[in-house]
């Protein structure tokens, strides 16, 4: 079975867990227009490559984040929203890292089976 | 029918005409482009030729005829949906396939089977019971049965409750029904074609020509065509295609797998689906139990098959039907499905004049092939949106008036 490793449970069989897909950023629920807001609820990006994803582990009702290729299936990394937060800061003030290097520990890329 | 099989019987040579009349080079300009030559693009120039007249038309595909989902599905159609506008839509459907082999010309082998699907659980009887009402009321055959009634009807069927998930009842369809599904792909290309369409085979296209808000032609692997209509019809691509005409799309494209064991005598002769456990199977014409279950977990554009698939899906069926443990697989295959947030489709109209889209067809798409392309022909032909496809437009989404089929779509197929 296929591993995704969990930034707080390590890795784990892919069947623990639920996809949550492509991640969006949230318009303001105060502001948006209609227009927005339909965006935001059904329209995806539906990317063919590498894509920022949303997981859930399900048994530890734990949200964090992946980066995944939609045409070979490769689990690329996983990391805290925390971290995905702390690095898109990063990149924003212009300090890039390195893109694979995961931005805290214990979130090394996940490993994919056979 | 009758006289063609005479000239059959009669002649020393191969009276019938070829099948596939291709003609090799493409034109610059056509009336109609359709992007995608599957069972819903063939269909859709199928009936612009022979209702609407419009026989200057190209149908684009990027790889081989009907080589997409149309090849890949387990050809179930019914009309026992849960909304009264999915209902309508896909009886008409139904009613199409039941004269196609003579329409087309060709033996789609339509096999009416009864449909069950299977409850294993309060909740899905009371779902069961809104679908039963729903369908008598839109005149569409089904009715709620206990386990007893499930088990005379398909005495192979282990309803015991010594099952893991106990079978309670089933909403019955009876002209549930399977199909040859090359067979109705390759009989609207052969009648398209025969009306002067054109479907051209590895011709990708790549970019949507358009100009003052309006879709022009294509530009394609092959060059440039100019068309005063386009049509997109792809399936598992509808994002990316969508995306070269500048639109966004409430789809997700996710794997549908499916697998067929070897061929034996007749045992089964319904069609049995279970929501709850995510498991459905019929017997084809060939002998093969043909089964499958829900979309993978996650979205993919790949066409691989998992382990994880046969393992959850072969737990359910040896407790629905022991003797599939005798049994082994042959063959084994997915194809990519454009899943919606509401599983229905998306067809008709688009922000893009000149530009119309027939999409969002996930795993349910084959039953509807003959109504799609009949209304979708009309909706090119005449510009304007067919009542009956007025519930599935695109701009649904813009207005929050969803089509919520899931509790008659998620594995039903
Ligand atoms: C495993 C499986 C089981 C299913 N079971 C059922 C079932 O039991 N009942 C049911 O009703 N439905 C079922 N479905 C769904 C059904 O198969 C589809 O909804 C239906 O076949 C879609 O038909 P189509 O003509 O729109 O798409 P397709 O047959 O996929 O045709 C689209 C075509 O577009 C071409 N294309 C894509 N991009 C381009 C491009 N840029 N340029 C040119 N051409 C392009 C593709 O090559 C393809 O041939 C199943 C699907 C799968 C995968």
């Amino acid at each position: 079975m296929k591993i995704l490793n969990c930034p707080l449970n390590g890795p784990r069989n892919i069947s623990e867990f639920v996809w949550g897909g492509e991640m969006k950023a949230m318009p303001d629920p105060a502001t948006a227009t209609d227009a927005q807001w339909t965006e935001y609820l059904f329209l995806e990006d539906n990317t063919a490559g590498e894509i920022t994803e949303w997981w859930l582990h399900a048994p530890t009702n734990y949200w964090f984040i992946a980066r995944r290729n939609t045409i070979t299936d490769e689990i690329l990394e996983t990391m805290t929203y925390d971290a995905f937060l702390a690095r898109q800061q990063a990149n924003a003030s212009g300090e890039a890292e390195p893109a694979a290097k995961p931005a805290t520990g214990g979130t090394e890329t996940g490993a994919t089976s056979a | 029918m009758p006289f063609a099989l005479l000239k059959y019987a009669l002649s020393r040579e191969h009276p019938d005409d070829p099948h596939f009349r291709w003609k090799p080079d493409l034109k610059k300009t056509y009336d109609v482009i359709i992007i995608g030559a599957g069972g819903h693009g063939l269909a859709a120039a199928y009936h612009l030729a022979k209702d609407h007249g419009i026989t200057n038309i190209a149908v684009l595909e990027k790889g081989w005829l009907a080589g997409g989902n149309t090849a890949r599905n387990t050809t179930i159609v019914r009309a026992n949906y849960l909304t009264p506008e999915g209902v309508a839509f896909y009886k008409e459907s139904v009613e199409l396939f039941r004269t196609l082999s003579n329409e087309l010309d060709i033996n789609v082998m339509y096999s009416e089977r009864g449909h069950f699907t299977l409850a294993h659980t309060d909740a899905a009887m009371r779902t069961a019971r809104w679908r039963a009402e729903v369908n008598k009321h839109m005149g569409v055959n089904s009715e709620v049965i206990d386990a007893a009634e499930v088990k005379r009807i398909c005495p192979t069927m282990n309803v015991t409750d010594e099952a893991r998930y106990p079978v309670l009842g089933a909403l019955y369809h009876p002209p549930g029904a399977i199909a040859r599904h090359d067979a109705v792909a390759w009989g609207y290309a052969k009648e398209a074609m025969k009306r002067g369409v054109e479907v051209h085979t590895q011709t990708e296209v790549k970019k949507i020509l358009i100009e003052n808000g309006r879709a022009i032609g294509v530009e394609t692997n092959r060059g440039v065509i100019h068309a005063a209509k386009v049509m997109q019809a792809v399936a598992g691509s509808s994002s990316h295609v969508a995306r070269m005409a500048g639109l966004k799309l409430p789809i997700k494209t996710i794997p549908l797998q499916a697998c067929v064991s070897e061929p034996v005598k007749p045992i089964l002769d319904q069609i049995v689906v279970s929501g709850s456990l995510h498991v459905y199977i019929s017997q084809s014409a060939r002998g093969e139990m043909v089964m499958g279950g829900a979309t993978d977990a996650y979205g993919l554009y790949s066409s691989r098959s998992t382990l994880d698939f046969k393992e959850s899906l072969m737990g359910h069926m040896l407790e629905l039907f022991p003797f599939m443990g005798e049994l082994r697989i042959l063959r084994q295959w997915a194809g990519m499905a454009d899943m919606t947030p509401d599983f229905s489709p998306v067809m008709g109209l688009t922000p893009v004049e000149n530009y119309y889209i027939d999409a969002g067809w996930g795993t349910w798409g084959f039953k509807a092939t003959p109504v799609c392309g009949k209304r979708m022909a009309e909706c090119v032909a005449t510009g304007r949106q067919p009542d009956l496809l007025k519930p599935f437009a695109l701009s649904r989404f813009n207005t929050f008036d969803l089509v919520g089929e899931k509790g008659a779509a998620s594995v039903g197929h």
